[in-house]
């Protein structure tokens, strides 16, 4: 059944056939106006969903689109794929919302911007509210498509679309191997319904296809969400437009692959490894990311960098969440803080994110760089972007009284708690895990600070700025401003979201905790008493502090790794090798000579019927159904052994073909001692035929010298020919020696004087029992006399239009 | 100058009709006897490659005013109305069949459906073989 929740699903693709009409149609009203109603009214149409999913209930509605195969269009609404399609719509609104007054409407082409965004959009939707794997997998790679579309939107640009093509060239390498993740979860549990994949979850546990399943859909997760060392796309896809980047790369696509993991936990979780490489690559990603965004001068390479480190924090939450699973109650059970944590975190990292791009981009178009060694001195022109970038960056670095202090609390707490977690080897090397979330948090505090500080502290340089700045138009400051205060709501009042969002989504992500009728129930303070991670937090700020003031002495940290060691030198080696080895590689064996194919056909042909001849045990060399040898064919053997070889060794042409007619008549001559008149008498004559035709070959061709120059000898071909011949000989020999069963020329006799009236069988069978093959001959014949005649007459018209 | 060769006329102007004639037995000697379609239509050719050598390609197109991609054209087409006419009969594709006829003259023989589809290889050979040598022939 085709339900409204389809229609909701794909009313963003339905609404981007329209935008290219009311765009030419109605060119005096800004096209962003009608597209901010399709997020809108999703959002409010997604709210409703609120009170269902909160009582740990979801809404199923299927819809069949290839029911052969197992495929439908399964809409599964659950608390984690809520809190998805709630963040999709609602910062979608705000995000239309901010592009109205950021793309000018005179010079930008909106209305492929605004098809591309609908189509990502309802992609997006089509992701996280899929039940079925080959459905989400159909969205997810319209996500990439329309990604790709969005990041190279300026295409006279050479960095966008350098930087599109590194994105789709990552992000469909791991779509990809998550669909062959997807194929061998189908192979162990034979339906695609993730619902029903997690019921078996436990069965499939031991199965050999097990971890090859796991590793190539987390191959493709990471490379989505720009885990490690999948992340070098992400920052280059920064040439988007701003409300792209704030959209896609900050608050939803590279999310999906966070959604993927988070909503395969009830399959995969149990198992060992998924913990580690869950959360290993999420803690190292978050390391990076942060230490490297301290090194770029680009606000929004510092805010890629931030997001890839911010996804990696989440990751590895949701990894270390895995744990949870190892127990059977929520009682006493330290380790489902992990994943509120997580959830409640990537809500968070969506408001301050978002608001920093927006931020970031009201800054570059007021002043016409983003450059920090550029800006300065902002904070009294424009005071609420200030404002804005303080509030984001604050909450960013874990400051309180924002929402981002709470979740780093949650994290300390969740990272600080799973070292006391006895499986796996956890217990022994897993104290790395908060060492590097505290280090990591350091330099997210740096660069927090530089965020703001550089871009609004100091003196104004107006000369170094390409335009003068002023405050931004207000439009513009609605979507952040929104967002900003979403931060310091769910700072304060952090339990608004905690049950109504995030317990519903853990429930989806650790199903097997709860007990029948159970809830989670999540409390976020924020005060705990003097714990650890509050010192922790305090040493962050202390230390980040002190890093910060004196960074233009450690900076040349940075340059101890050369650049040629970094992923994108990888990737650009990658790409530039790969290209010219495959054209190197091409280039060895098409060389345009057809005496070099010929040779690999041959040796093809020899080795693999060899190999098949003694591989099945076929060579028989019996001499029990051949035929005494008479004189006149020994003689007329001679003869042909001879002119065959005059035919190789002449050095006349003449001789050549001459040699070729003794040849073609030798074979009559067979023809006759083995009574086959019709054959020898066609044989004479096509012989006869050919010969003149060669003949009248070499008489035309002036090109081609009447001498030969003797035929080189090359030892290879030698032996490609030796090789050929003798394989034919003994396939020859073999087929001969063995007769499987009688030959049906017992039944022609007869059957062609009672059946077809006539006594010539060769002839009955041509024209009556095998007629059609004869049909299609006298067709080829027809076809090769036309196409000649087309070839000699048709060759002078050719040559004058040259 | 042209050489005289008088001689290869005149033997020309008698060898050809024994070769048709030959071609023609051939053919209709190909259900019993070795021959058929196939050797009768290279035969045929044979007789009209020999007028070619002796007189030249326009004197002999001159005599035959044939165009032999029609006639090409022509045999597929007998060839392909007999195997489509069995269909008249409620019989598959390419089904023949066979009787025996008094005519006068001729006496008792034999008539086969087969002999059509005979007539079409016939001419098709014909005229591929002569179409392939005359436009190589007119070639400058």
């Amino acid at each position: 059944m085709f339900t409204a929740l389809h229609f909701a699903i794909i009313a963003p693709f339905l609404a981007a056939i329209l935008v290219p009409i009311l765009y030419k149609l109605v060119s005096r009203i800004h096209t962003g106006w009608f597209v901010l109603l399709v997020p809108f009214l999703l959002f409010i149409y997604f709210i409703q969903f609120l009170p269902i999913t909160s009582n740990n209930e979801s809404v199923t509605a299927v819809f069949d689109w290839i029911p052969s195969l197992g495929i439908s269009f399964a809409a599964y609404v659950d608390g984690l794929g809520l809190l998805f399609a709630l963040l999709i719509t609602g910062i979608g609104s705000l995000v239309v919302l901010y592009s109205i007054y950021y793309l000018s409407k005179e010079k930008e082409s909106l209305n492929n911007f605004y098809v591309y965004l609908l189509m990502f959009m309802g992609a997006m939707l089509g992701v996280v509210l899929s039940d079925n794997l080959i459905v989400l997998y159909t969205f997810w790679e319209i996500t990439s498509i329309s990604s790709f579309l969005l990041i190279s939107y300026w295409y006279e640009r050479e960095k966008s679309r350098y930087g599109a093509l590194k994105s789709m060239l990552i992000t469909m390498l791991g779509g990809f191997a998550m669909l062959v993740g997807i194929v061998l979860l189908y192979q162990m549990t034979n339906t695609f319904s993730i619902q029903e994949i997690a019921a078996s979850s436990s069965e499939i546990l031991n199965h050999p296809l097990f971890l090859p399943a796991m590793l190539l859909i987390l191959l493709g997760a990471f490379t989505k969400s720009a885990q490690f060392p999948f992340h070098i796309w992400l920052p280059d896809a920064m040439e988007a437009p701003t409300p792209v980047s704030a959209y896609l790369h900050s608050a939803t696509m590279v999310k999906a692959g966070i959604y993927l993991v988070a909503r395969l936990s009830p399959v995969f979780a149990f198992s060992g490894e998924w913990l580690w490489l869950v959360a290993g690559f999420g803690i190292t990603t978050l390391f990076w990311g942060s230490f490297s965004a301290v090194r770029h001068t680009d606000l929004k390479a510092i805010l890629a960098y931030s997001t890839v480190s911010q996804l990696g924090m989440i990751l590895s939450m949701l990894g270390v969440g895995a744990a949870a699973l190892h127990f059977d109650s929520i009682d006493n059970n330290l380790y489902i803080g992990a994943t509120a944590a997580a959830l409640f975190h990537l809500i968070n990292h969506a408001t301050f994110k978002g608001s920093l791009f927006m931020m970031v981009g009201i800054v570059d178009h007021e002043t016409g760089t983003r450059d920090i060694r550029h800006l300065g001195g902002l904070m009294t022109v424009m005071p609420i972007t200030f404002t804005i970038a303080v509030i984001g960056s604050f909450s960013m670095a874990g400051l309180p009284p924002f929402n981002g202090f709470l979740s780093k609390e949650m994290f300390f707490t969740a990272m600080l708690n799973i070292t006391t977690f006895n499986l796996f080897s956890v217990d022994t090397i897993g104290i790395v895990f908060p060492i590097v979330a505290w280090i990591a948090s350091i330099f997210t505090f740096i660069y927090s600070m530089i965020i703001v500080f550089k871009t609004f502290g100091g003196k104004l340089q107006l000369n170094k700025l390409p335009s003068k700045p002023h405050e931004a138009p207000f439009g513009m400051l609605i979507s952040p401003l929104v967002l900003i205060s979403l931060v310091i709501v769910f700072g304060f009042f952090p339990n608004i979201l905690s049950y109504t969002v995030i317990a519903p989504a853990m429930a989806s992500i650790l199903p097997s905790v709860l007990a029948n009728g159970e809830q989670f129930h999540v409390d976020i303070y924020f005060w705990h008493g003097w714990t650890l991670e509050l010192f922790m937090t305090l040493g962050v700020v202390a230390l980040g502090s002190l890093l910060y003031l004196s960074i233009r002495k450690w900076s040349g940290v940075y340059s101890l790794f050369p650049e040629t060691l970094s992923f994108n030198k990888l990737y650009d080696q990658t790409l530039f090798t790969g290209e010219r080895a495959a054209s190197r590689i091409t280039g060895l064996y098409m060389t345009g000579s057809i005496r070099h194919y010929l040779v690999y056909i041959f040796i093809f042909f020899t080795a693999i019927l060899i190999a098949t001849l003694f591989g099945k045990d076929a060579l028989t060399l019996t001499t029990d159904n051949t035929a005494p040898v008479s004189v006149h064919e020994l003689i007329l053997a001679a003869m042909l052994i001879f002119s065959a070889l005059t035919v190789m060794f002449a050095s006349k042409r003449m001789t050549v073909l001459i040699s070729l007619g003794v040849t073609g008549y030798t074979v009559a001559l067979f023809f006759v001692i083995f009574r086959a008149p019709d054959l020898a008498l066609t044989q004479l004559i096509i012989e006869t035929v050919s010969v003149a035709l060669f003949l009248l070959c070499f008489y035309h061709l002036p090109n081609i010298t009447k001498d030969l120059k003797k035929v080189r000898f090359q030892t290879g071909n030698f032996i490609v020919s030796l090789a050929v011949g003798i394989t034919i000989t003994l396939i020859g020999i073999s087929a001969n020696g063995t007769r499987l069963f009688e030959s049906i020329s017992g039944f022609f006799p007869e059957a062609s004087y009672d059946l077809a009236g006539g006594k010539n069988m060769v002839n009955v069978i041509l024209v009556d029992f095998r007629g059609t093959d004869t049909l299609f001959e006298i067709l080829v014949l027809g076809i090769a006399a036309l196409g000649i005649f087309t070839m000699i007459k048709l060759r002078l018209a050719g040559r004058d239009r040259l | 100058m042209r050489p005289n060769d008088v001689v290869v006329q005149t033997a020309t102007k008698v060898l050809v009709f024994i070769i048709l004639v030959f071609s023609v037995f051939m053919f209709f000697n190909g259900h019993h006897n070795p021959g058929g379609g196939f050797i009768g239509g290279l035969m045929t050719s044979s007789a009209v490659v020999l007028l070619m050598l002796a007189f030249d390609l326009d004197t002999v197109k001159r005599i035959l005013p044939i165009d032999y991609k029609i006639l090409i054209a022509v045999g597929l087409l007998i060839a392909v109305l007999t195997a489509v006419g069995s269909f008249l009969f409620g019989v598959p594709f390419l089904s023949h069949t066979f009787g025996y006829f008094t005519l006068p003259i001729l006496g008792e023989v034999e008539l086969a459906t087969a002999l059509l589809f005979d007539l079409g290889v016939y001419l098709v050979v014909v005229a591929v073989t002569l179409t392939i040598i005359q436009t190589i022939g007119e070639d400058r």
